[in-house]
C-alpha cells in the first residue's frame, strides 16, 4: 500500500507543476504590466492561450520533416520530468533519487537539443540566428551552472536537491557569503537559461536580437502551445530549484504526516508567486543586453560560482 | 563538514567576503557611472566591516576609521568622482584593456593566489588567515583594476579599492594603531587631489584622459 | 575461452591479409574478407566477455609464452580482467565496422589497398591489448601503426591525404620512440622486458618521473593528446570510413590501454603531481578539442577533432584517478577510473556510429563538406536516425551512454575537495568547469554536424537525389545504436562488470550497483547521488504518449502543410540558410577569437561594382604556430646546411672526416 502512496505523491507533485506553471507567467505579466501602470491582462490568460493554441490546426512548412513533428512531445515531456523532479512541496519523493542536479541539468540539455534542431529544420534564416545563438548561452549557462552545483555538493555533500534542501533545512549553515554567490550565479543562469530580459525578450517578435523565439518561430497550434507551456515550466523549475535550495523553509520533510505535506502544497505557490514577482521587479527595472553582452554577464556567474567554491574552502577549512 | 561558528565570525567572514564580490564587480563595470556607484558600494561594505570589527574588538578607533570611511570614501570622494566625470563630459568612456573573461579568470587564480600565500598563517590563527587573505585578494584585485584600466577615473577607483582592501586588513590585525588607518585615509585624500588636478589638466591638454597620450610627449622617446 | 585459441584467431586474422592479396581486386574478396573478420572478432569478443567473467569470478589471468621473438623470453600473452575489457571494446567496434565493410566496401575504389591491410589493423591492435612483455607490446604496437599508415594512404591520389600519411608517419615514429624509452627506463635498461617481472620491480622516483613523461609523450602522440593530436584530424579523416571509424574509436582506446597498464599495473605507487599533470593535460585537451571541432565544416575532421575532446575526458579520468590514489582514497580512485574507462566503452560505440553515418553519407552524396549538405533526413531516414542518436549520445544527453560516463566523472569532480593539495583543490574545480563547457560546445557542435547536414533544404543536387544506405551498414549502425541505449538505460550492469578491472588497478572498486533497488546508479552513497536512466526514460516515455493522447485526443489533431512561415519572407534560395560556418560564428567570436586569434574581414565593393562582397575567415592554430612551425623550420635549416656538404670536393669531404676524428680523439682525451 505504501507504494501507492508514494506513487500518489509522486504524480501529484508532476500535476502541481504543470498546475502552477501558466500561473507564473500569469503572475508575471501581471506584476510587470502594474509596474509599468498598465492594468495588463488577468493572471490566468495563460491558460486560456493555451487552450485557445492547442484547438487550432497545425500549419507545417512543406519540407518540415519528421522531427520537426516530435519535437515539441520530446521537448514538452523532457522538460515537465526535469521540474516533477525538483521537490516541490515535499523532500524525498519516490522518484527523487532517480536524478540529482546533474541530471537535472542534463536533462533541460535535452530539451534544448532537440529544440535547436527543430530551429534548424525547416532550413530558415531565423531558425538558424536564434539556434546558434541558443546553443552560444548554453554552452556559457552550463560551466556556471557546474560550479554552483559544486559550491552546493561541498556544502551539503550531496548533489540530491532532496539532501541540499534537508540539509539546509536542518543544518546551521550559518551566514556564508558562498550561498549568497551561488545563490546570485544560480538568479543569473536561471535569466539566461529561460530568455528572460536583460539576456533575451520573451515577448518580442521580428527582432534581430530574439534568441528563443526566433528558434520557435515556424510552430503553431497544439506544437506550439505544448513549447510555450515547456518553457513555463522551465522557469516553474528554475524558481523551485532556487526555493527548494535557499528557502526551504516549509517543505515537508520525508514520510511526513498530511498536516506538513499541507503546509507544504500551500506554500509551494506562495513562494513561486513571490519568486515570479520579484522577476517582474528585475524585468523592469533592466534593460535588455546585446546578444554579445551576454558573455560577460554569464562570464560573472562563472566567476561567481569559482568565488563561492574558492571561499568555501577557505572557511571549511577553519 | 563545515563547523558551526559564532554569529561574530559568520558577519565578519560575510562582509569580507562581501568586500572581494564587490572588487570582482569593479574589475567587470566598464561604465563610469557604474564604476563610481560600485566603489562607494565597495566602501559602505568596508565600513560595515570595519563597524563590525570595532564593535567585536570594542574598539573606539576602529569606530573613528569606520566613521573616515563612510563619509570621505561612500560619500564624498563619489560624489566628487561623479561630479568630475560630468563636468569632463566623459561619461560614455569605456576602454578596458583586456577582455573581461580573462581579467576575470585572472581575477579567480588572484584569489586563490592570495589564499595559498597566507596559508602558514592558517595553523596559527584560522581567523586571521581568513581575514588577511581577503584583505590580500582585495588589494590584489584593486591593483588588476589599476592595470586593466587605461582611463584616469578607472585608474582612481583602482587605487581606492587598494586602499579600501589595506584597511581592511589594519582592522583585522588586532591592535594595529589608529595612526596607519588615519594615514591611510590621508593618503586617499591626497591620492584623490593628485589625481583629481590630473585628470582635468590631461582633459585640457589632450582632450582625453587616456594615460597612453602622456607617452607621445616623454621626453626619452625620439 | 583459453588464451591460445584466442592468440590462433588472431593470428587466422593476420594471415588473411596477405592470403587475400592476390585476389583483392575480385568483387567477391571484399565479402569474404570481412565476413571473416566479423566472425573471428565476434568470437573475440565472446573470449573478451568470458574474460572479463573470469577476473570477475576471481579466476587467475591466463598467461602464454611463444617462442618467437627475442629468444630468451619469447613472446609473453596475458589475459586479465584489463585485456579483457580493451578486447571487448576492440572486438565489438571491430565487429560492427566489419559488418557496415560488407556492404560499405561496395564502394571501395581501390580495394588492393584496403583488404590486405584492414585485417592487419585488427589482429595488430588486438595483440597490443594481450601483450605481456615489451617486445611484443612494441611489436603489436608498431604493427597497428604501420597498418594504419597504409590505410591512410588508401586514396593517396589526394594530396591532402598525402600530406595527412606523411605527418602520421612522423608523429607515430616519436610515439614509438617514446615508448620505446618508457620500457627501456622501465625494464631497468632491458634486462627485464618480462611484464610480470616489471611489475614487482619498482623503479626509484626520479626514474619513475621520467617513465610517467614518456608515457604520456608515447601514448599522447597516439591517442591525440594536445599539443601532440595534430596528426589526428588529418589522417582519420582520410582513411575510408569503416578504418576511419576504428582509428578513431579504437585505436585511440589502445594507446589509452597502454597509459592506463602503465601507470597503474607496471609503474609503482604513483605521486600526485602526475595526477595533476594529466588531468591539466585532460581539461586542455577537451576544451581545445571541442573548439576545433567547432570551426571544422568538413564532417569527418569534425568527428575527428571530437576525438581529441573525449581522450581529454578520458585523460581527466585517469588523472583523478592518480591523484585520489596517491592521496590513498581507494573509493575516489575506483570512481574515477570508472568514469575514465566507461567513457572508453562508450567512446568507441558512438564514434564508431558516427564515422558509420558519415560514411554512409559519404557514399551517398559524394560528399564531405557539411556546406554542401543539407535535408538528408528526407532521403537516409534511417541512417539520419542513428546519426542523431549518436549525437545525442556524444553530446552527453540523458538516458544515453555519454550521459553516464560524464556523470561519473563529474561525481569524481565533486569528492575532489577531499584531497588535501591546494594545487588540485583549485585545479580540479577549474577542470570540472571545462569539462561542464566541453560537453555544452559538444552539443552545439553535433546540433550543427547534424542540423546542417540532415535538417534544412538540400544545398546541392547532390544531397537532394541522396538515397539510404544499403542494409548491412544500417544494421551496423542500428546496432551500435541499441548499444548505447542498453550502456545508458543499464549503467550499473556495465559498472559491475567493470569493478574486476578496477579492483585489480586500484585495489578498489565503486559500490556495487547490482544490489542497489530499481536498477539505480549509485557514485559513492545513495544520500550523496545517484542517476536512473532507466527511470527517466521510462518517465518520459510515458509523459510524451500522455502529451500526444492528451493533446490529440482533447482538442486538435489536424496537420495542414504550408510554405515556410519565417516571419513573412521566406525566401526559396537554400543558400540563405545557415552554413556550417555562421552557425558556429557566435561562439567562434566569443572563444575562437582569443584562442585561434580568428578575425573576420568585408571585403564590400562599392555601390555600381558588380564584383560579389566577400567575407573571408582567418583561424591560426596556435599549437602548429607555437610548438610545430619551429621545429619543422630548425630541420629545414638544418637540412639545407647538411644539403650543401654534397657538394663538396673530395679533398674537403676526407678533411671533414679527418676533423671528426680529432675531435673524437680530443672527447675521448678529455673524457680519462
Amino acid at each position: 500500500m505504501a507504494i501507492i502512496q508514494y506513487l500518489l505523491l509522486q504524480g501529484f507533485q508532476m500535476l502541481l507543476v504543470l498546475a502552477v506553471a501558466p500561473l507564473l507567467i500569469g503572475i508575471v505579466r501581471r506584476v510587470k504590466a502594474r509596474l509599468l501602470r498598465r492594468i495588463g491582462p488577468s493572471v490566468f490568460q495563460p491558460y486560456r492561450d493555451l487552450i485557445r493554441l492547442a484547438r487550432k490546426d497545425v500549419v507545417v512548412a512543406h519540407n518540415a520533416s519528421w522531427l520537426f513533428l516530435v519535437t515539441p512531445y520530446i521537448v514538452f515531456a523532457a522538460i515537465w520530468v526535469a521540474a516533477a523532479l525538483v521537490p516541490t512541496y515535499a523532500l524525498g519523493l519516490i522518484f527523487s533519487w532517480s536524478a540529482d542536479i546533474i541530471v537535472i541539468v542534463g536533462l533541460l540539455a535535452l530539451a534544448r537539443f532537440f529544440q535547436a534542431l527543430a530551429g534548424l529544420d525547416v532550413g530558415t534564416a531565423f531558425g538558424g540566428i536564434g539556434t546558434s545563438r541558443e546553443m552560444m548561452i548554453a554552452s556559457l549557462a552550463e560551466p556556471a551552472m557546474l560550479m554552483i552545483v559544486f559550491t552546493l555538493s561541498l556544502l551539503a555533500q550531496s548533489t540530491q536537491l532532496s539532501s541540499i534542501a534537508h540539509y539546509m533545512m536542518t543544518v546551521q549553515v550559518g551566514l556564508r557569503v558562498s550561498c549568497g554567490l551561488a545563490l546570485m550565479g544560480l538568479v543569473m543562469v536561471a535569466i539566461a537559461e529561460n530568455g528572460r530580459v536583460p539576456v533575451d525578450n520573451p515577448a518580442t517578435h521580428l527582432e534581430l536580437t530574439m534568441v528563443h523565439e526566433a528558434m520557435i518561430l515556424e510552430y503553431s497550434g497544439r506544437h506550439l502551445a505544448l513549447i510555450e507551456l515547456a518553457s513555463a515550466l522551465k522557469l516553474t523549475l528554475y524558481l523551485s530549484m532556487l526555493v527548494c535550495v535557499f528557502v526551504p523553509w516549509g517543505m515537508a520533510l520525508t514520510d511526513a504526516g498530511p498536516l506538513a505535506l499541507l503546509v507544504g502544497v500551500v506554500l509551494y505557490p506562495a513562494k513561486i508567486a513571490a519568486g515570479g514577482a520579484a522577476l517582474a521587479l528585475l524585468e523592469v527595472t533592466v534593460a535588455k543586453m546585446r546578444v554579445f553582452r551576454v558573455v560577460d554577464f554569464l562570464n560573472f556567474a562563472l566567476m561567481l560560482g569559482l568565488l563561492a567554491a574558492l571561499l568555501l574552502f577557505v572557511s571549511r577549512s577553519i | 563538514m563545515p563547523v558551526a561558528h559564532g554569529l561574530a565570525f559568520d558577519v565578519a567572514h560575510m562582509l569580507a567576503g562581501g568586500m572581494v564580490t564587490v572588487s570582482f564587480m569593479l574589475l567587470f563595470q566598464d561604465r563610469l557611472f557604474a564604476l563610481i556607484q560600485f566603489i562607494a558600494l565597495h566602501a559602505l561594505v568596508l565600513t560595515l566591516a570595519l563597524g563590525w570589527q570595532a564593535w567585536l574588538q570594542d574598539a573606539e578607533h576602529l569606530y573613528a576609521a569606520a566613521a573616515l570611511a563612510l563619509v570621505f570614501k561612500a560619500t564624498l570622494i563619489p560624489w566628487v568622482l561623479h561630479r568630475l566625470v560630468r563636468r569632463l563630459r566623459i561619461e560614455r568612456a569605456v576602454e578596458t584593456v583586456v577582455g573581461a573573461g580573462m581579467t576575470m579568470l585572472f581575477g579567480i587564480c588572484l584569489v586563490g593566489l592570495a589564499v595559498v600565500v597566507m596559508l602558514p598563517l592558517a595553523a596559527k590563527s584560522p581567523l586571521m588567515w581568513e581575514d588577511l587573505s581577503f584583505a590580500l585578494a582585495v588589494v590584489m584585485l584593486g591593483l588588476l583594476i589599476m592595470i586593466t584600466r587605461r582611463n584616469a577615473v578607472g585608474q582612481i577607483i583602482g587605487f581606492l579599492s587598494v586602499d579600501n582592501g589595506m584597511m581592511l586588513a589594519a582592522a583585522g590585525a588586532h591592535g594595529m594603531p589608529f595612526l596607519i588607518d588615519l594615514s591611510i585615509a590621508f593618503s586617499a585624500l591626497v591620492a584623490l587631489i593628485v589625481f583629481g588636478i590630473f585628470l582635468s589638466h590631461i582633459f585640457k591638454h589632450f582632450d582625453s584622459v587616456d594615460v597612453h597620450t602622456l607617452d607621445r610627449f616623454r621626453g626619452d622617446q625620439p | 575461452m583459453p588464451l591460445p585459441l584466442v592468440l590462433c584467431l588472431i593470428l587466422a586474422m593476420l594471415a588473411a591479409g596477405p592470403l587475400v592479396t592476390p585476389v583483392a581486386g575480385r568483387s567477391w574478396a571484399g565479402g569474404a574478407l570481412y565476413g571473416l573478420c566479423l566472425a573471428v572478432s565476434g568470437l573475440l569478443l565472446v573470449a573478451g566477455l568470458l574474460g572479463l567473467a573470469a577476473a570477475g569470478a576471481g579466476t587467475a589471468p591466463q598467461l602464454v609464452r611463444l617462442p618467437l621473438g627475442v629468444p630468451w623470453i619469447g613472446a609473453g600473452f596475458r589475459l586479465d580482467g584489463l585485456s579483457a575489457f580493451f578486447l571487448i571494446v576492440v572486438n565489438f567496434a571491430a565487429a560492427a565496422a566489419s559488418l557496415f565493410a560488407l556492404g560499405y566496401g561496395r564502394h571501395e575504389l581501390a580495394p588492393r589497398r584496403v583488404l590486405p591491410f584492414y585485417p592487419v589493423f585488427l589482429a595488430g591492435m588486438n595483440l597490443v591489448v594481450l601483450a605481456n612483455d615489451a617486445y611484443s607490446f612494441l611489436f603489436s604496437w608498431e604493427l597497428m601503426s604501420v597498418a594504419s599508415w597504409f590505410l591512410v594512404m588508401a586514396h593517396n591520389h589526394d594530396p591532402a591525404n598525402r600530406r595527412a600519411g606523411y605527418v602520421y608517419l612522423i608523429m607515430a615514429a616519436l610515439s614509438t620512440q617514446m615508448l620505446l624509452v618508457t620500457f627501456g627506463l622501465l625494464s631497468d635498461f632491458g634486462s627485464h622486458l618480462d611484464f610480470e617481472a616489471i611489475r614487482t620491480a619498482h623503479p626509484p622516483v626520479e626514474i619513475a618521473r621520467l617513465v610517467v613523461l614518456a608515457a604520456v609523450i608515447g601514448v599522447g602522440a597516439k591517442a591525440g593528446l594536445v599539443p601532440l593530436h595534430v596528426w589526428l584530424p588529418l589522417a582519420h579523416p582520410a582513411a575510408p570510413s569503416h578504418v576511419s571509424a576504428l582509428m578513431s574509436g579504437v585505436m585511440t582506446k589502445v594507446a589509452i590501454y597502454g597509459l592506463v597498464r602503465i601507470l597503474f599495473d607496471l609503474l609503482g605507487p604513483p605521486e600526485w603531481t602526475w595526477g595533476a599533470g594529466i588531468l591539466f593535460i585532460g581539461g586542455v585537451t577537451a576544451v581545445m578539442g571541442v573548439l576545433y571541432a567547432l570551426m571544422q565544416h568538413d564532417l569527418k575532421r569534425l568527428l575527428a577533432y571530437h576525438t581529441v575532446e573525449n581522450i581529454g575526458i578520458i585523460a581527466i579520468g585517469i588523472g583523478l584517478a592518480l591523484a585520489f590514489r596517491a592521496n590513498g582514497f581507494g573509493l575516489g580512485a575506483a570512481l574515477a577510473l570508472t568514469a575514465a574507462l566507461f567513457h572508453v566503452l562508450n567512446h568507441s560505440l558512438f564514434k564508431s556510429l558516427l564515422f558509420f553515418g558519415a560514411g554512409a553519407v559519404l557514399t551517398a552524396t559524394g560528399k564531405r563538406d557539411l556546406d554542401h549538405l543539407g535535408g538528408l533526413i528526407r532521403g537516409m531516414p534511417i541512417t539520419a536516425f542513428c546519426f542523431l542518436m549518436g549525437s545525442a549520445a556524444i553530446s552527453a544527453l540523458p538516458p544515453l551512454n555519454g550521459f553516464v560516463s560524464e556523470w561519473l566523472a563529474l561525481q569524481a569532480i565533486l569528492i575532489s575537495p577531499e584531497l588535501p593539495q591546494w594545487v588540485l583543490k583549485f585545479l580540479v574545480p577549474m577542470v570540472g568547469a571545462g569539462l561542464a563547457l566541453s560537453a555544452a560546445l559538444a552539443a552545439a557542435c553535433f546540433v550543427k554536424a547534424f542540423g546542417i547536414a540532415f535538417l534544412g533544404r538540400a544545398r546541392t543536387v547532390a544531397a537532394e537525389r541522396a538515397r539510404e544506405t544499403d542494409r548491412c551498414s544500417q544494421a551496423a549502425m542500428l546496432a551500435l545504436v541499441a548499444a548505447c541505449v542498453l550502456a545508458g538505460v543499464l549503467p550499473g550492469m556495465v559498472v559491475d562488470a567493470l569493478a574486476p578491472v578496477v579492483t585489480l588497478l586500484v585495489g578498489f572498486h565503486m559500490p556495487t550497483q547490482s544490489s542497489e533497488p530499481w536498477l539505480t546508479l549509485v557514485a559513492t552513497t545513495p544520500e550523496r547521488s545517484s542517476y536512473n536512466g532507466l527511470v527517466l526514460m521510462v518517465f518520459i516515455a510515458v509523459s510524451a504518449l500522455v502529451a500526444v493522447y492528451g493533446i490529440h485526443g482533447l482538442a486538435s489533431r489536424r496537420r495542414r502543410r504550408a510554405g515556410a512561415w519565417d516571419c513573412g519572407y521566406p525566401e526559396t534560395s537554400p543558400a540563405t540558410q545557415y552554413t556550417a560556418a555562421s552557425f558556429a560564428q557566435p561562439i567562434r567570436r566569443v572563444f575562437a577569437s582569443v584562442v585561434f586569434s580568428a578575425r573576420e574581414s568585408v571585403d564590400m565593393p562599392v555601390p555600381g561594382d558588380l564584383r560579389p562582397a566577400r567575407l573571408t575567415l582567418t583561424l591560426r592554430d596556435p599549437v602548429w604556430a607555437v610548438l610545430y612551425r619551429p621545429v619543422v623550420e630548425t630541420v629545414d635549416t638544418a637540412a639545407g646546411m647538411v644539403s650543401r656538404a654534397r657538394t663538396l670536393s673530395i679533398r674537403q669531404h676526407l678533411s671533414l672526416v679527418y676533423a671528426v676524428l680529432i675531435l673524437l680523439l680530443v672527447v675521448l682525451a678529455l673524457w680519462q
